[in-house]
């Protein structure tokens, strides 16, 4: 096969993976009823986090660990404000985008410049040898690997574990999840930590694997096409999978094709096609209003309070 | 262990008071910033707070940074009354201000009385033909408005950047992406001797005071406070949600687009790949912090635009990073978020074990 659309196929999934891990983390978080709107704050800080823990101390897994930890400090901050204060999960979640944004430019000032090898790859025997496939499905870094994984366990999750059943159940009736004396708050804790830690991980791919390093604002947006993937996905883990690598393959083509010089588009117009893509994916789901009510979580985005 | 109590009746004093708590809250915790980033905290307060408005053109730069946060927050805080969420006032600003200055570069070098309004009408509209396209998409197709409204945002940043790297870029300008400096007839009337303080000031007080006609002399400024709080009550009034939703978007894309023309015809002065520190999203903090009220849009949009001047300063004077002032906004925010559970709960001590 032509190299350099070996290669295109290989960036394709590094591309893919980070929107793979925040958007799954918000599918589990939007599942039990919280809107997290602070998804491109929370990958920021795990992005810068995890650089700085790699060029302080050197080791891979403290930097992921650092990603994750941060993520899910900012989607604490989050879970307080709206479960415990009842703050408006929407402007919440705009402040945690706001504040991300901030806080890992500050921290980030020094690591402008600095360089990082990024992840090896894991190369699995044998099945790594077999020629082309080997090289597109089985030598990946670690990260890779571990996205899919997460996308199968928390598809068997939501469908096939009581706790998975709770979480839904909290995300589509909490009144009657609590009426049947489920922990709606503890619940809704739980999810929002797992998906600041997702949006931590999706952080620290980008600044260790994808890039890899810190520049300002190296999300670029990809907190919210993760919030769009997952009304694209209709809620359901498989389809986030399908759209994560859709986009990652279009931002990716987009790039090879300025890089290329084949096509005669300024390199801005090019840009443009990730974010037009998502508003137009946006618009074929969600102009059916019936299949986003049978899907979306029925009581997403609204406040809960015991006593009321 | 304390517990929330729901209020019968939400408390009006809470509602005024919360800012000032959240206002409190962010500079205690700025004392702790500083202290943590390593800076003399009373130095690194007095050049943050007290500097920058210690002179009068510092005084003059605070309005120059306010008239486009007070602009943009008047008519969000009107959408988000309604529930109409437009995320992407900073890309109708910038709209406003390619439309705009394509208008004042259109009319280079002639000098006539119609250039700045003509520009001004340009930008109002470049601002709300980016806002329609989010009303558009909500209204026949059901599309979230807060999703789509950002990525035009992304788009919009980019077509700047396309356009003063092309079609707008200074003909004798070595290739900069810039375009041509704005001739006299292009650029705003100066309000105050010596200094940047421009006309968008005095017009954004006028917008102050026709968003509060609005909201308490009007019956659509009613119909927006009922939406809120029961959308079908706002239907049987005659403001259905799509009419609100229009109305929402295409009001603030207008005041976010003169917003934009007014940076470009001010302070600019020319069309470059940046027109903007974030206004747009800044402007989401002002409207909350405000009340959803112009009148306190007006208070907050100087307290906002000081957080600017202060992040300039204390970046000239100790080396800070200007990154500083978007941890302070988002701070603000969340106590202000944190605040605001004042007004619709009582706190209350239990004893253990009762329920």
């Amino acid at each position: 096969m032509n190299e350099t659309i070996l290669l295109a196929i290989l960036t394709i999934i590094t591309a893919a993976t980070p929107l793979v891990f925040a958007a799954i983390g918000e599918l589990v978080v939007e599942k039990s009823g919280v809107l997290n709107l602070g998804v491109e704050g929370m990958m920021l800080v795990g992005a810068v986090s995890s650089f700085t823990a790699v060029h302080v101390t050197g080791s891979a897994t403290l930097g992921v660990l650092a990603g994750m930890f941060a993520g899910v400090m900012l989607a604490l901050i989050f879970a307080f404000l709206t479960l415990n204060l009842q703050s408006s999960q929407v402007a919440t979640g705009l402040a945690l985008t706001i504040f991300g944004v901030g806080v890992s430019a500050l921290i980030g000032q020094p690591l402008i410049g600095v360089a990082y090898e990024g992840l090896p790859n894991v190369q699995i025997p044998v099945l790594s040898q077999i020629p082309v496939l080997g090289r597109i499905l089985f030598s990946h870094d670690i990260l890779v690997y571990c996205s899919i994984a997460l996308v199968i366990a928390v598809s068997w999750f939501l469908r096939r574990t009581r706790a998975g059943l709770i979480l839904r159940a909290v995300g589509d009736s909490h009144d009657a999840a609590h009426a049947l004396g489920y922990p709606v708050i503890r619940v809704r804790y739980l999810a929002t930590m797992f998906g600041g830690g997702c949006a931590g991980l999706a952080g620290a791919y980008l600044s260790m694997a994808y890039a890899p390093m810190w520049v300002e604002n190296m999300s670029a947006g990809r907190g919210w096409i993760a919030l769009a993937l997952v009304v694209f996905a209709s809620w359901q883990p498989s389809r986030v999978l399908f759209g994560a690598y859709l986009f990652g393959g279009i931002s990716i083509l987009q790039l090879h094709a300025q890089a290329s010089g084949t096509i005669n588009i300024p390199s801005q117009l090019m840009s443009m096609l990730p974010y037009l893509a998502t508003i137009i994916v946006l618009v074929l789901i969600s102009r059916d209003h019936g299949k986003i009510r049978r899907n979306a979580p029925a009581s997403i985005g609204k406040a809960f309070h015991p006593t009321t | 262990m304390i517990s929330l109590q729901p209020r019968a009746m939400p408390s009006k004093l809470m509602g005024y008071l919360a800012p000032v708590i959240a206002l409190c809250l962010t500079l205690l915790s700025g004392l702790v910033l500083f202290a943590i980033l390593g800076v003399p905290v009373g130095q690194a307060f007095h050049a943050f707070f007290i500097e920058p408005i210690s002179t009068l053109y510092g005084l003059s730069e605070l309005g120059v940074k306010a008239a486009p946060l007070i602009l943009i927050a008047v008519g969000l805080s009107i959408g988000f009354r309604a529930q109409v969420w437009n995320i992407g006032a900073e890309g109708q600003l910038i709209l406003g201000g390619i439309f705009g200055g394509a208008v004042a570069l259109y009319f280079y070098e002639i000098d006539a009385w119609y250039v700045m309004p003509l520009m001004m009408m340009a930008g109002v509209i470049g601002g709300m033909l980016w806002a329609a396209i989010p009303a558009l998409l909500k209204t026949h197709f059901n599309a979230n408005e807060i999703l789509t409204s950002l990525m035009l945002t992304y788009v919009a940043g980019l077509l700047l950047s396309f356009l003063v790297h092309g079609a707008l870029r200074d003909p004798d300008g070595y290739n900069f992406p810039e375009s041509r400096l704005f001739h006299d007839a292009a650029l705003l009337p100066i309000v105050m001797e010596g200094t940047r303080l421009h006309i968008g000031a005095i017009i954004a007080l006028f917008v102050v005071v026709a968003g509060w006609v609005l909201l308490s002399r009007t019956m659509l400024g009613f119909a927006l406070k009922v939406n809120g709080a029961a959308p079908r009550a706002g239907a049987y009034a005659g403001f259905g949600q799509k009419r609100l939703i229009w109305f929402s978007l295409l009001l603030t894309g207008g005041l976010a687009g003169l917003a934009g023309l007014f940076e470009v015809a001010g302070p600019i002065g020319q069309l470059l790949p940046t027109i903007s520190p974030g206004y747009g999203f800044t402007a989401i903090i002002v409207a909350f912090l405000g009340r959803l009220h112009p009148v306190g849009v007006l208070f907050a949009g100087l307290i906002m635009a000081l957080s600017y001047l202060g992040g300039e300063s204390a970046q000239i004077t100790l080396n800070l990073p200007v990154a500083v002032t978007g941890v302070f906004q988002g701070l603000l925010l969340f106590f202000l978020l944190a605040a605001d559970v004042l007004i619709n709960f009582k706190i209350v001590r239990k004893a253990r074990g009762q329920l």
